[in-house]
């Protein structure tokens, strides 16, 4: 039975709002002391948003509803707060300064100092001690930077415990550990358990959650769906699965009749390495092809490599040592350089735009000829006026609203900024358009009129091939879709057979 | 009223600097009791600065793509020096000699970009290395020593005047000839860009407003010709200032690669992604500034007539402070060459006008640092409130 004295964190409706999303609505969570908690949900569902509230990275005051610790109610300002009782997060990208040694990482912000003073000694007695409960022989005075992802993990989990934490919150710890490294964290966590450290741990992977957790609490757009017991509920992976997804999909999408061609593209044996671990490989023998009029998703969690993928077909703009073959219109093409992607009629819009898609202290007429400036020049002259008919027409097309194409890209809000990188492909004037995460942190409406461009540019025979962490986006765009899981293509699911379930189970099909 | 007030808030940013120039120009008019627009005064400003202007242009582009040169003093010296043995010790014809000089500074340019551009070190680093390397092989070359004289006809680059019609004239004629011709391109220039405008229906501003602007340009060109002519002319260092401004402006304004060093300046990632060639281009612009700095070098021994180990210190730092007080921004991607060239005029103006007036050396280096943290900060202000 429970008794209030075994809830060691109650999270009451809780309510995060920002400028024009709701993040979270009368989200609950209950936490039991000494259990493994797992959090689970689709991206963007509000799983970190919750951990971030809980953590103090969002102060009180930020959100409404109540935080309760060991049954006392609790107002955070700061992560500092939360972290002095014993709350510590460990986030999906790892916070460690690679040019600082272990022990100086472990002990960054929390020195072992008397007035301003480091005691080295206590310090580093103090770090071996650490790294001997998580497991780690390394010297705490090699550089954080040296040691590989998994360590790099342990001893983030090693700084926690030097907080005396009471609750470890574990945001998708294992995502970018092999499978040695993830069973060895798996294992520490049920460790700490045995020693009374309660865990909260985010993650996407079904086949960890069903060793560890005892609990399952499922949030599904912002809302708390359900919590799950484990042991007594006899749960199976499909059950999590179905409270994950499942919701309506009718009229999100524009209806479409597709008419597809021939194969416009065609990938084989695609394998490229990482840019500086010379020996991880990130693409995995991947193969696919898009035909014209088609619209094609990938599925994949982050960091499945979908984005690799992208990007090492757009002109080797990732990776090294990158093999295999590409074929457009049944013609073996070699994309080595941008200029020459652009040239063979490919663009790539990238996932995220504002780093990588614009450049936001132009206005919008240049940021949408920057790509295709050949188009309005003679000479490698730029004809100032005919730009301004161009961007003319595609704000009218595509609606952005805006006062004036000269415009800073910076001063739009995101759909709009979505709108100029499109135009900006359009004008392009591409054959097979790579759109990586389209509609990603964009509102519902500016969303439907994206999928509208989407359709229409499919209708005009052009091959789509769209990556996504939103399946129902996927399922209400696509002909067809791939998943991605660890660099490698797990399955191909034809518009007909698809639904979350399916796609879920190649998603988070493991290497065995 | 109204649209007057709204195309000069507009407009402030590029106006800005102009009447910064203007203000300061009055200022020491009225402070050297009339004493520095005077025709041979104006001249003098013209020789002084023409260094740092052909510098400031190159330098300009270095910071639009974010990047950095400190070692043009020392490039200037360098290919000075070298010139100097090439004319002075081996009798080389000039012309040969000048044309050699600024391939040595392409090739000098070349090899800064390659350490910028490919292999990554920042600008900062390789172009410290670069300063004082280059400062080493100048006294190297010189072997410590001056040398001099050069010919004359390489002296006449810096320090010749644009020949007259001949005949007695009591003012320069060709150049108020020059002047008339110049005010008569201008405002054809601007008429049939209103006409193209007009022709797709964009919104042009009043002809009032644009009869207004040609006029107070046209007065400007033509009383600037006029105050030249009143002493012995057009300087020829002012044609060649005239042309590379001219080229640089149109390049940057309103050709593809123009654009796409912008683009790389404004946000190297996006700019790759988009199909510009960023390492190459990159790679050109310090080619560029290698060459803008032999040529520099070479107008900077041409006026002293010596080529000396010493020549060009702290040169890189007054290009660097009129880039920026042109409008220039430290995180690339913003500036103009008109802007640069402003921001070189008003140091210059400063130099000239505060030892006009007898001001020490002390004073007018600590006013003339306020003024380019001053200029900064106000171009800053302007951009805040824009945004």
């Amino acid at each position: 039975m429970i008794t209030l004295t075994d809830i060691i964190l109650e999270m009451r409706n809780i309510t995060k709002t920002f400028p024009g999303v709701k993040a979270l609505a009368n989200v609950n969570l209950q936490v039991k002391e000494g259990e493994i908690h797992a959090l689970m949900g689709e991206n963007g569902a509000g799983k970190s948003t919750l951990m971030k509230v809980l953590s103090g990275v969002y102060p009180h005051g930020s959100y409404e509803g109540d935080i309760l610790f060991k049954g006392q109610t609790c107002e955070f300002k700061n992560i500092r707060h939360s972290e002095n009782l014993g709350i510590v997060i460990i986030h999906q990208e790892l916070a460690l300064i690679p040019q600082l040694s272990i022990a100086e990482n472990i002990f960054l912000g929390n020195e072992q100092a008397k007035g301003g003073i480091i005691n080295w000694n206590d310090t580093i007695v103090r770090t071996r001690e650490l790294l001997g409960t998580v497991g780690l022989s390394e010297s705490p005075s090699t550089l954080a930077g040296t040691i590989g992802v998994g360590k790099q993990q342990l001893v983030e989990i090693a700084k926690a415990l030097s907080k005396k934490v009471k609750l470890l919150i574990l945001d998708e710890p294992t995502a970018a550990l092999n499978e040695e490294d993830s069973e060895n964290l798996l294992n520490l966590m049920l460790a700490f358990k045995r020693q009374g450290i309660t865990s909260i741990m985010i993650s996407h992977k079904l086949n960890e959650i069903m060793k560890v957790a005892d609990s399952i609490t499922i949030i599904r757009d912002g809302n708390t769906i359900e919590t799950l017991n484990v042991k007594q509920d006899s749960i199976t992976e499909d059950r999590i699965i179905k409270g994950m997804v499942g919701r309506d999909l009718t009229h999100r999408y524009p209806d479409r009749e597709a008419h597809i061609g021939d194969i416009l593209f065609k990938v084989e044996d695609w394998n490229v390495y990482h840019p500086t671990q010379a020996d991880r490989k990130v693409i995995d023998n991947v193969g696919f092809q898009v035909k014209r009029g088609e619209v094609v998703g990938i599925a994949g969690l982050m960091g499945s490599g979908r984005t690799e993928l992208a990007m090492s077909i757009f002109g080797q703009s990732y990776g090294k040592r990158i093999s295999g073959r590409l074929f457009k219109d049944g013609r073996e093409v070699k994309l080595n350089d941008i200029g020459t992607a652009i040239d063979e009629g490919i663009a790539y819009v990238t996932e995220d735009r504002k780093e990588y898609g614009l450049i936001l202290m132009d206005d919008i007429k240049r940021n949408t000829t920057l790509a295709s400036l050949g188009k309005i020049s003679k000479w490698f002259v730029v004809d100032d006026n005919r730009e301004v008919v161009e961007a003319e027409g595609f704000r009218a097309k595509l609606n952005i609203k805006t006062p004036s194409i000269h415009q800073k890209t910076g001063n739009l809000s995101g759909g709009n900024q979505q709108k100029v990188v499109l135009s900006k492909w359009i004008f392009a004037g591409p054959d097979l358009l790579i759109l990586d995460e389209p509609t990603r942190g964009i509102d519902v409406g500016a969303k439907y009129e994206i999928y509208t461009i989407i359709n229409q540019l499919a209708a005009q025979g052009k091959g789509i091939l769209m990556i996504s962490s939103e399946l129902p986006e996927l399922l209400g765009m696509c002909d067809r879709i791939y998943v991605m899981n660890e660099g490698r293509f797990t399955g191909e699911v034809p518009k007909t057979e698809a639904n979350q379930e399916v796609l879920m189970k190649y998603m988070t099909k493991g290497r065995r | 009223m109204d649209t007057a007030i709204k195309l000069f808030r507009s407009n402030i940013r590029q106006y800005g600097m102009f009447i910064a120039l203007i203000l300061i120009m009055l200022l020491f008019q009225f402070l050297s009791d009339g004493n520095l627009l005077k025709p041979l005064n104006i001249t003098n400003l013209i020789l002084q600065n023409s260094y740092i202007l052909i510098l400031a242009i190159g330098m300009l582009l270095v910071i639009i793509t974010g990047h950095i040169d400190l070692s043009v003093g020392s490039v200037a010296a360098f290919v000075g020096a070298v010139s100097a043995i090439m004319m002075v010790n081996q009798d080389m014809p000039f012309p040969v000699a000048m044309v050699l000089s600024l391939f040595i500074g392409a090739a000098v340019g070349a090899w800064q970009g390659f350490w910028v551009a490919y292999v990554r070190i920042p600008s900062f680093i390789v172009t410290l290395a670069g300063m004082l390397l280059f400062r080493g092989l100048t006294m190297l070359v010189l072997d410590g020593k001056s040398v001099a004289p050069f010919p004359d006809g390489f002296r006449a680059i810096s320090t010749g005047f644009l020949p007259d019609i001949p005949g007695e004239w009591n003012i320069h004629l060709l150049t108020v000839l020059l002047g008339a011709v110049m005010s008569i391109v201008y405002i054809f220039m601007e008429w049939r860009g209103r006409l193209i405008q007009q022709r797709y229906k964009f919104e042009v501003i009043p002809v009032p407003f644009f009869m207004a602007q040609l006029a107070a340009l046209v007065i400007v060109i033509n009383l600037f010709t006029y105050v030249l002519a009143s002493y012995k002319g057009l300087p020829n260092i002012l044609i060649m200032l005239f042309i590379l401004v001219a080229v640089y402006t149109f390049v940057m304004r309103k050709t593809v690669m123009g654009r796409h060093i912008y683009a790389l300046g404004g946000n190297e990632k996006a700019a790759r992604l988009s199909g510009v060639k960023t390492k190459k281009m990159t790679f050109w612009v310090f080619v560029n500034m290698g060459v803008l700095a032999a040529l520099a070098g070479l107008v900077f021994a041409a006026r002293l007539n010596a080529a000396t180990p010493k020549a060009g210190v702290n040169f890189e730092l007054d290009a660097i402070a009129a880039v920026f007080i042109g409008g220039a921004s430290a995180t690339g991607g913003v500036g103009t060459v008109i802007g640069a060239i402003v921001g070189g005029l008003v140091m210059g103006v400063m130099n000239n006008g505060m030892s006009l007036i007898g001001l020490g050396i002390d004073y007018q280096q600590g006013i003339k640092g306020l003024v380019l943290l001053l200029a900064v900060a106000f171009d800053l202000y302007n951009k805040n409130k824009s945004a």
